[in-house]
């Protein structure tokens, strides 16, 4: 599965990273994205994660990077949102947490053990129960052949084998109501057919939440739903933080929702972290020309007439064997001669405030769209 | 293609008819889903004209009928659905009843149809040329060199560059095909471009160019575009007009800019406060509580009363109708004698 790894550094395979659980104290001096929540107090965090894939052909061989050497963070009840647009790796990140994919190389540290330590069935089973996915289209991810409470009752059968049948049933009803599913007792019993897209995502939070999870990896949750229900599921992510103790990766293309219900904002392309800080920080001074970019082209009916009326052609990035460099150069209007040699590492530029930019880190002022 | 010919029934008109020189004219379009337990009503008597060159808007959610309400006007329901009452009127022809053949020279050539997923729209198995090439000889283009021309002239116009006319639509980013889907609407410069939801699965950036283009291509070339979205704020700098869309009902319909500024459908002012702002002050929202009606048992009275924060005892027993508010109409109770100020009727 995995193809080697770039720099040559060491894979990670099953065998050399055994969880060094010390291993979270020695990367503070690296850009962590966010760096707000103290090293103690990160839930989940990434040491230079990679993965590659594989494409074409014996004859011509090539190497799509998805994701490259990205690290970040994710502390206690937090909602961190992943934002990009499609194909800049956000997914492939999701799959690799979830341990969907193996990283070609890095770590993924879950409450300071290594992902790769885990091996047994047992292990494996209990770290899905605590960092379970919700997925993107909430009509193909529900079996449509069974009752909601189906899918529900399974997975607590499967992860918290100690519930007697009652108390399965009980704690079912439980998450249906924290998810605002009610009459619960009614909902279980209903076929996904009869449920709402908005709904039906709720039974894929629901069923996350009845594992008791650390963390839900919720992979564009919103994106297929209409647009008068999102606010609800949004508002119902902030409730889930709140009240369940519980953190959320919100993997989004949508830097509005992305502001209106994440603590701390990660924006990505092409495999790379763009640039990473507190929300509203970030999107009040972003420093990184393809935040900008991505900024005025949301679309904002508040905003006056002809606002970010220049727009670019939107090619996409170039992640199939790319060249050293930063990966936006060729859409960006700022590009310096460095940038078509050396890819930037993400540095901080403020507190709490990392991006991935040339000119940003020489200290020049920013302004390439919008 | 397959349209049952209209039941002539003389319903009472919302709207006054369009002026003469309205191009589209739709007056009563009702499209109903035959089904084992009962008729679906899926578009409820819409009206509304187009006129040549404007760009209109159509938003609603997913089963409100905006969709099939497109396919009604390019005569391109297949059965079940089929037209239960009313007119398209295209140029001064009845679109309604037209045969296969009939319908086949206006296609492409007056009016064309950009689909939401250009990636099903497009033959997977042909090189784009070849579909260009066979639109055209469908309307008796017969020269190579004509065909290879005009095919390479509408993608530059949609900035691609002319080599991809040998592309296979895989070897295209969703974008590219997007586009070239709309550099084929282009090949005879119909009058009339019908878009789908074009940009639904494009991000943000591709969406915001794709947007421009499409302004830019119709105020050049001077086509008018109706234009589907479940994304008010896509749209909200581009169109003209816009018609919002509820439960197979207009709900609302007016100037872009006069419902942005001022929604007076209690569903407007929902869907305008459903969706977070990248700027300005960050603050709370509600979105609409509940889902859309099911259209096979729709409530009694206004279709949106169930949903409503302003709903009055009156509203679940009248049914509204399209009220004349200065150059709005609006179906809501709250402004039946046509003031813009909601009045409060117990």
């Amino acid at each position: 599965m995995t193809s080697p790894s770039p720099n040559g550094k060491a894979q990670a395979d099953e065998g050399t990273a055994v969880g060094p659980p010390e291993a979270s104290a020695r990367s503070g001096d690296r850009g962590v994205p966010g760096g707000r929540p103290p090293e103690e107090a990160a839930l989940l965090r990434t040491d230079k994660l990679t993965r590659h894939f594989r494409i074409g052909n014996a004859l011509s061989r090539q190497t799509l990077h998805a994701v490259d050497e990205v690290s970040l963070t994710i502390g206690e009840r937090e909602i961190v949102a992943l934002a990009g647009e499609s194909g800049s790796g956000k997914s492939t990140i999701a799959r690799l947490l979830a341990k969907i994919y193996k990283p070609t190389s890095g770590e993924v540290y879950f409450q300071g053990k290594a992902l790769s330590g885990i091996r047994s069935r047992k292990d494996r089973l209990r770290y899905s129960g605590q960092a379970p996915m919700v997925f993107q289209d909430p009509f193909a991810s529900i079996n449509p052949v069974y009752r909601v409470s189906h899918g529900v009752l399974r997975g607590l059968k499967l992860h918290r084998p100690e519930l007697s049948r009652d108390e399965r049933y009980a704690e079912a009803r439980r998450v249906f109501e924290v998810v605002g599913l009610t009459p619960a007792d009614e909902v279980l019993q209903r076929f996904p057919h009869e449920l709402s897209g908005g709904q039906r995502q709720r039974v894929g939070f629901a069923q996350a939440v009845a594992m008791r999870p650390k963390l839900i990896l919720a992979d564009e949750p919103v994106s297929m739903l209409d647009v008068s229900i999102r606010v609800g599921l949004l508002n119902m992510m902030a409730q889930l933080r709140d009240t369940q103790d519980v953190s959320i990766l919100y993997i989004t293309h949508d830097l509005a929702s992305a502001r209106y219900v994440a603590d701390r904002l990660i924006v990505m392309y092409a495999g790379r972290v763009a640039e990473a800080g507190p929300t509203e920080e970030l999107l009040a001074n972003p420093r990184h020309p393809y935040t900008q970019l991505l900024l005025s082209a949301a679309p904002d009916p508040r905003a006056a007439l002809g606002v970010g009326a220049e727009t670019d052609r939107g090619e996409p990035p170039r992640v199939i064997n790319p060249t050293p460099g930063c990966r936006f150069r060729w859409r960006c209007p700022l590009a310096i001669d460095k940038c078509h040699q050396v890819t930037p590492e993400l540095t901080q530029i403020l507190p709490g405030h990392q991006a991935a930019c040339h000119v940003a880190q020489e200290g020049a002022e920013v302004k390439a769209f919008g | 293609m397959s349209s049952v010919p209209a039941k002539q029934e003389p319903a009472i008109r919302d709207t006054p008819p369009g002026p003469p020189g309205s191009m589209l004219e739709v007056s009563d379009l009702s499209v109903t889903y035959a089904g084992d337990r009962g008729a679906v009503v899926a578009v409820d008597q819409v009206s509304f004209q187009v006129d040549p060159g404007e760009f209109l808007g159509i938003v609603g959610e997913s089963g409100c009928g905006k969709s099939t309400l497109l396919f009604a006007i390019a005569q391109l329901l297949a059965p079940p659905a089929a037209i239960t009452g009313g007119q398209v009127t295209f140029k001064g022809r009845s679109m309604v009843g037209l045969t296969d053949s009939q319908l086949a020279a206006v296609r492409w050539k007056d009016l064309s149809v950009v689909m939401q997923s250009a990636m099903n729209a497009l033959n997977p198995v042909t090189q784009i040329r070849a579909q260009f090439a066979d639109a055209m000889r469908a309307h008796g283009v017969r020269s190579k060199t004509e065909i290879t021309d005009r095919s390479a002239e509408v993608l530059r116009m949609v900035g691609i560059d002319p080599v991809h006319l040998r592309s296979y639509p895989h070897q295209l980013s969703g974008g590219m095909r997007q586009r070239a889907m709309i550099a084929m609407a282009m090949l005879f410069t119909p009058e009339l471009v019908i878009m789908d939801e074009p940009t639904s699965a494009l991000d943000v950036v591709a969406q915001r160019s794709l947007m421009v283009q499409i302004k830019e291509l119709q105020q050049r070339l001077d086509f008018a575009v109706i234009f589907v979205t479940h994304d008010m704020s896509l749209i909200s700098h581009f169109s003209d007009r816009l018609m919002v869309m509820y439960a197979g009902q207009v709900a609302e319909f007016g100037t872009t800019r006069e419902l942005f500024d001022q929604p007076l459908h209690p569903y407007t002012a929902g869907l305008m406060d459903a969706f977070p702002s990248i700027r300005g002050p960050r603050r709370q929202l509600t979105g609409i509580p509940g889902s859309p009606p099911n259209l096979a048992t729709p409530p009694p009275g206004c279709r949106f009363q169930p949903r409503c924060p302003k709903a009055m005892p009156r509203c679940d027993a009248v049914q509204p109708e399209l009220y004349q508010v200065g150059d709005t109409q609006v179906r809501c109770l709250l402004h039946e004698d046509g003031m813009r100020e909601e009045r409060i009727t117990p």
